[in-house]
């Protein structure tokens, strides 16, 4: 673990119990350092464990095996200090509370002074644009804009963390593609750690730093593709060849694992079938 | 208002149509007032009632203190129970089974033994008959709507540290309002039908149960009518205010806001 670390983990194993009492291995060997500012996304098949690693280093969910280190401390610990902030694929905003009653949540439970925390909320919202909708109430709002909300809320108490799973999953192509550029634009000027689980490779290529590349039963990183991709990124980005190449990089990464299984597939019928050997 | 009228219109129409068919029928068919009074004649029996002879107006009073009362004290036990349930695994273990037991039993059978418990002419027979019928929907709504929190929710409230009294104030009981406006709604009919039924077996002479009695045994059937009437009127009324609490409380809730499109 170097000093610019922000989440380290090594040697991580997740396990579920199933209810007829066997064991699932979601996650098996997992080694991963994220340093200070990066934005990594996770990517792979349904089922690959990936949302499950992005809760590992939230301290939602805890490893069976190996360590999760947040900021040099257990995830645990890093909870507690609140290191972290949290996006889900449903914005989950409390429906009876305002836009800027939701932003305001968490600086409630932190105990902050009100003026204080009036000028982080109206802070916030000029972040993510939605100053003029502060009164209003989520079902007011589309889809995007309440995920607008999520992530000024995520933001409020300033964390060195945002994890963000699928949160654009829900959003339609165009309105995910303004809310990557969104997103961007806030990663650039607060300078924070981005962890996104996303299943879509050119949100991942578009956004990242680095793309870890996961494959499933049991889930594993199989490869991290570095995105050389010059900042900033925007509609240009899109449209350049050197996007497209690392896409094609980071699909074929994806892909390269299945082929495998398929020929080992392919290998073990011929082998049962008596047509080798 | 215009739109309230507007609205309403259509039920309006069917309302007004229908006690217009039964006035005629009745003067029709010339049928007899003890089998079904016209409206016209329960409407002036009303009138010649409301502070004279039976004195519908202080014995509608009388039920709406019994009915509001049970509603309250029903209501509280319902709520505190439901706190004490969703906080207390050992608790739901113990109090639910004996909650769902109570619920199948039907409680207006008890009424002659809560008159003689807490006295028969006193209003606290008709609230203990009333309130034990409101407390199992308000206790069931509430603790419904104190667990069935958004998964999603929590784990945020989890990314936050939130201890459980944060999630409890923040998180539990603001989701637990509507539900718990939900049982109060289903509870106003209910405190209703528990005071009156209380009141068949005794209690005031004004009181509405003791009305629709009493005119019943003497054949005034324009009197027991008109005080059914009354017990209605009554009820739409508890409800309406509930209704209205709604509105102040939740304009955010999907119930409220889908009213306010239609």
């Amino acid at each position: 673990m170097t000093d610019k670390s922000v989440v380290s983990l090594s040697g991580v194993d997740k396990a579920f119990s199933l209810p007829d009492g066997s064991a699932m291995t979601a996650l098996s060997g997992i080694g991963l350092e994220i340093d200070r500012g990066e934005f990594v996304s996770l990517i792979g098949p349904s089922g690959c464990g990936k949302s499950t690693l992005l809760r590992l280093i939230g301290d939602l969910t805890q490893p069976t095996a190996g360590s999760v280190m947040v900021n040099g401390k257990p995830a645990p610990q890093a909870r507690l200090a609140r290191d972290y902030g949290m996006v889900f694929q449903a914005p989950v905003l409390f429906d009876w509370r305002t836009v800027e009653e939701n932003v305001r949540l968490p600086l409630e439970l932190l105990g902050q002074e009100r003026s204080a925390r009036e000028a982080r909320v109206t802070e916030m919202l000029k972040l993510v644009e939605l100053s003029d909708f502060r009164r209003h109430h989520p079902y007011q709002l589309s889809g995007g804009m309440q995920q607008r909300v999520a992530i000024a809320r995520a933001l409020a108490f300033s964390p060195s963390i945002l994890l963000m799973d699928e949160p654009f999953g829900a959003l339609d192509e165009m309105t995910r593609e303004r809310m990557n550029s969104e997103v961007l634009r806030i990663w650039q000027q607060t300078g924070i750690t981005i962890v996104f689980v996303t299943h879509s490779i050119p949100e991942a290529v578009f956004l990242s730093s680095r793309v870890v590349v996961m494959s499933s039963r049991p889930g594993r990183i199989t490869r991290v593709v570095e995105i050389e991709l010059p900042q900033p990124r925007d509609l240009e980005t899109r449209e350049s060849r050197r996007y497209f190449e690392m896409v094609t990089e980071v699909r074929e990464a994806l892909r390269g694992e299945g082929r495998r299984d398929e020929s080992v597939a392919s290998l073990e019928r011929a082998e049962a079938e008596g047509l080798l050997g | 208002m215009r739109d309230v009228i507007q609205r309403n219109l259509p039920a309006l129409v069917v309302f007004v149509a229908t006690v217009a068919v039964w006035e005629l029928v009745i003067r029709v068919l010339q049928v007899r007032s003890f089998i079904l009074p016209a409206p016209s004649s329960i409407v002036g029996a009303l009138l010649k009632n409301w502070t004279a002879d039976y004195q519908l107006f202080r014995a509608a009073q009388t039920t709406l203190l019994e009915a509001g009362g049970g509603l309250v004290i029903g209501g509280a036990l319902g709520v505190v129970t439901a706190f004490a349930i969703a906080r207390f695994a050992a608790a739901r273990e113990i109090v639910l089974p004996i909650a769902v037991a109570m619920n199948a039993i039907p409680i207006v059978a008890f009424a002659p033994i809560a008159n003689n418990w807490f006295g028969v002419l006193s209003p606290y027979s008709k609230m203990a008959i009333a309130g034990t019928l409101v407390f199992f929907p308000i206790m069931i709504n509430v603790l419904r709507g104190l667990t069935q929190v958004d998964d999603s929710a929590l784990e945020l409230m989890r990314s936050y540290a939130a201890s459980e009294m944060a999630v409890l104030r923040k998180l539990r009981i603001p989701n637990a309002l509507p539900f718990f406006l939900t049982g109060l709604k289903i509870g106003t009919t209910l405190s209703l039908i528990g005071a009156v039924v209380g009141e068949y077996f005794g209690g005031l002479n004004v009181a509405l149960g003791r009305v629709v009695v009493e005119s019943a045994s003497t054949l005034a059937f324009e009197v027991t009518w008109a005080a059914i009437l009354v017990v209605s009127v009554t009820g739409i009324a508890m409800y309406l205010v509930v209704t209205g609490a709604e509105r102040v409380l939740i304009p955010w809730h999907s119930s409220v806001r889908g009213e306010r499109v239609a």
